[in-house]
């Protein structure tokens, strides 16, 4: 029968995801266990910090200059409606500073640190690298994947917040100097409502969360990755895909708790 | 200490000696020193069975190695050598240790006095030849760099690649990505040396400089060496003492001369290349001309 | 070679993104009027906060003065006590008024004070004597509502 076949199928697919989430877990604990040596020897992280943050921070830098451009422009004409121009200022910096910023910044880490990290490992992983280090009595969690592991998350939250200053700065150059909204009024609009504990801060430890999230899905699905090429190349779709879906969910319940009946 | 090994090494290199079987006095095979021994090992993967009842002793200072078709099981008896599979049934013992008995400290530390190298050298290739062999000494000695340094040329000058330190693995042909693999597999002068398919890809040209230097830096460093191969002509040139494995179990073992004169079906087909024997040409599904409806 | 350019990259880049935090929290946010300053405690009690919430604005003339810091209900006076956070540089005298009142028509309540004319000054962990509670919407239609209704009898 097969509509059983299919059952049995999801069935199998389902304790199968189950059983691959307890791995990723163990494999994650692991992970902050071995961490010892990416702080004791710094520069390995910081050689990590070199390829997973300032490579990215281009297409950083490019999408946070335009996204509050964006937001500029049209925040300008939504506001025009009801007369309220000059709240562009807080439009723009609230969105960017508790939504836009992390939640892009991270997103754009996913596609490109994220995938090129589990590429990587998968390869490494393929060529027995790895297998070449454990046999020569160095354990590959603390020496490889630790120590990009803590490079991802020191990373996130400082991409976040060059995404942010540069929305913000993208806003202003579209809204002040080519809307010609007024100036004074949006920064200090903009001062009074956006919060530095309530906003900001919040605004990090998001940052930090999905740098966490992002960084461990990215080094797990490479480790996990089977040493082919198809393996390896399906590993980094899934990277990107989980990701970007481990993002939004954690958004959501990260904005709940902070911003409940603010 | 080392270093002293490395330079009589050197000279041993350095004079040009091309080493064969008969030159030697490592023809009696003398089982009293064993640095591992196998002692009816079994192992199964998901409950299908690929190692039977294996036993194999392997002197100290010995080349030795073990013959057979792919998937006969000689790959799984390298992992249980170097500690990573358990045997479901027997004992691997490592200078007198059970390996997989071992707790991760205690393999680790065992680890350091071995060397592996792998199929098609599996380096790390991220980093430059000389970082590639300076590897192990950076994360297990607290050696100073400039000793390092020195350390490394002598590796590289053993393997006959001084001069390609800064180069990329990428950048290195197959003979000589293997050949830096060599250097590094042997950077903290192991005790126990494994290889894992060292002929695998190499033009005839390399083949005789990696045997050559298998053997040459076996007797340098007054190790112990297991290939696992099946490049017949190459290794009976170096070797002491041939296992061969066939479905899980030993089938022949002896000198290099006993097997050039096995009277063993197997031994001789795999020996001299025969295209059908005891492991036969066609793959044993029913008949041909059954399937073509060809009438006999 | 290699080594130092790396690092060189990463440090700028820490740099970079340290910086930009701190501009987001300087000129974005409002960290640089954050009363980093020493304040002092004051106490009122109110009939009703109405919405006022803690860390809302005190404000003297429509200056920022202070914050709340503490809002809870005294079960002793069943009256809701409101724990204040004033900048030490203002002092205020023993008679001020403490009302709470909306920014704009619909905005956020804030507490305003309105200073006597006392000569002494309130201390730290003092109580604000006169409170004026807010106005609650529906309070004020039922005012409305009766004083129509007692317009209207009166004109007949």
């Amino acid at each position: 029968m097969p509509v059983l076949k299919n059952i049995k199928a999801i069935g199998h697919r389902s304790v199968d995801a189950v059983w691959r989430l307890g791995y990723a877990t163990r494999f994650f604990l692991m992970t902050l266990v071995y961490s010892g040596a990416s702080f004791r020897r710094f520069s390995l992280t910081v050689r990590e910090m070199f390829f997973t943050g300032v490579m990215s921070l281009i297409i950083i830098l490019v999408a946070g200059t335009f996204v509050g451009m964006v937001l500029g422009l049209q925040g300008y004409e939504t506001l025009k409606r009801y007369g309220s121009e000059s709240a562009l200022g807080s439009l723009v910096a609230l969105s960017l500073v508790r939504e836009l910023g992390p939640v892009l910044a991270a997103l754009l880490f996913a596609s490109r640190a994220g995938s090129a990290m589990t590429a990587e490992i998968g390869l490494m992983k393929a060529t027995e690298q790895i297998d070449a280090m454990e046999i020569m009595a160095v354990n590959p969690i603390a020496r490889v994947v630790a120590p990009r592991f803590w490079a991802g998350v020191i990373s996130m939250p400082l991409l976040a917040a060059l995404f942010s200053a540069l929305g913000v700065f993208g806003g202003y150059v579209v809204g002040v100097v080519l809307i010609g909204v007024d100036e004074g009024s949006f920064w200090s609009q903009m001062q009074a409502a956006v919060d530095f504990q309530h906003d900001i801060m919040n605004g990090v430890l998001k940052s930090v969360v999905f740098g966490v999230a992002v960084t461990a899905i990215s080094l797990f699905e490479g480790y996990d990755a089977p040493p082919t090429a198809e393996g390896v190349s399906g590993a980094t779709t899934r990277t990107v895909v989980e990701s970007s879906l481990a993002i939004l969910i954690l958004d959501f319940i990260l904005t709940a708790f902070m911003f409940r009946g603010s | 200490m080392p270093k002293v090994l490395i330079a009589a090494g050197c000279d041993l290199l350095g004079g040009g000696l091309e080493w064969r079987p008969g030159k030697s006095r490592y023809f009696k095979y003398v089982s009293s020193q064993a640095l591992v021994e196998l002692r009816d090992v079994n192992f199964a993967y998901d409950s299908r069975p690929v190692l039977k009842g294996i036993n194999m002793t392997f002197p100290k200072g010995r080349l030795i190695a073990i013959m057979g078709l792919s998937g006969c099981g000689k790959t799984t008896i390298l992992r249980h050598i170097s500690g990573v599979l358990k045997p479901t049934r027997g004992q691997v013992k490592i200078d007198g240790q059970i390996i997989h008995e071992l707790d991760r400290e205690g393999l680790y530390a065992m680890r350091r006095k071995m060397g592996m190298l792998f199929q098609f050298g599996a380096l790390f290739t991220d980093m430059t030849v000389y970082d590639n062999v300076a590897f192990q000494m950076r994360e297990h000695t607290d050696l100073p760099e400039n000793i390092i340094h020195d350390l490394v040329m002598m590796k590289l000058h053993a393997v006959g690649l001084f001069g390609t330190q800064d180069l990329m693995p990428t950048e290195l042909s197959g003979g000589m990505a293997r050949r830096v693999a060599l250097a590094r597999t042997i950077a903290l002068d192991p005790m126990l040396i494994l290889y894992d398919e060292p002929f695998a890809g190499l033009d005839p040209i390399s083949l005789t400089v990696v045997g050559q230097l298998i053997r040459r830096l076996n007797n340098a460093l007054g190790a112990t060496s297991i290939i696992v191969t099946h490049d017949v002509q190459e290794s009976l040139k170096i070797v002491d003492y041939v296992y061969f494995v066939s479905d899980g179990a030993i089938i022949a073992e002896g000198t290099a001369e006993d097997i050039k004169a096995s009277g063993e079906a197997f031994v001789r087909q795999f020996v001299h290349g025969e295209m059908d024997g005891p492991i036969p040409f066609h793959y044993p599904d029913g008949d041909y001309r059954q399937d073509l409806n060809v009438r006999v | 070679m290699e080594r130092t350019t790396l690092d060189l990259w990463v440090g700028a880049f820490v740099v970079a993104g340290i910086a930009a935090l701190v501009i987001l929290a300087m000129k974005v946010g409002n960290l640089s009027t954050y009363n980093v300053s020493d304040t002092y405690q004051l106490d009122a009690y109110f009939t009703n906060v109405g919405g006022l919430k803690p860390k809302a604005s005190i404000k003297s003339a429509g200056v920022l003065v202070g914050r709340v810091t503490g809002i809870s209900l005294d079960t002793n006076r069943y009256e809701a006590k409101v724990t204040m956070s004033i900048d030490q540089r203002y002092q205020f005298p023993k008679d001020t008024f403490a009302s709470i009142l909306t920014s704009g028509l619909l905005g956020e309540q804030y507490i305003g004070l309105s200073p006597g004319g006392d000569d002494k000054m309130l201390k730290n962990g003092d109580e604000l004597k006169h409170t004026q509670s807010a106005m609650v919407l529906e309070n004020m239609i039922g005012r409305f509502l009766y004083d129509k209704a007692a317009a209207g009898s009166n004109s007949k």
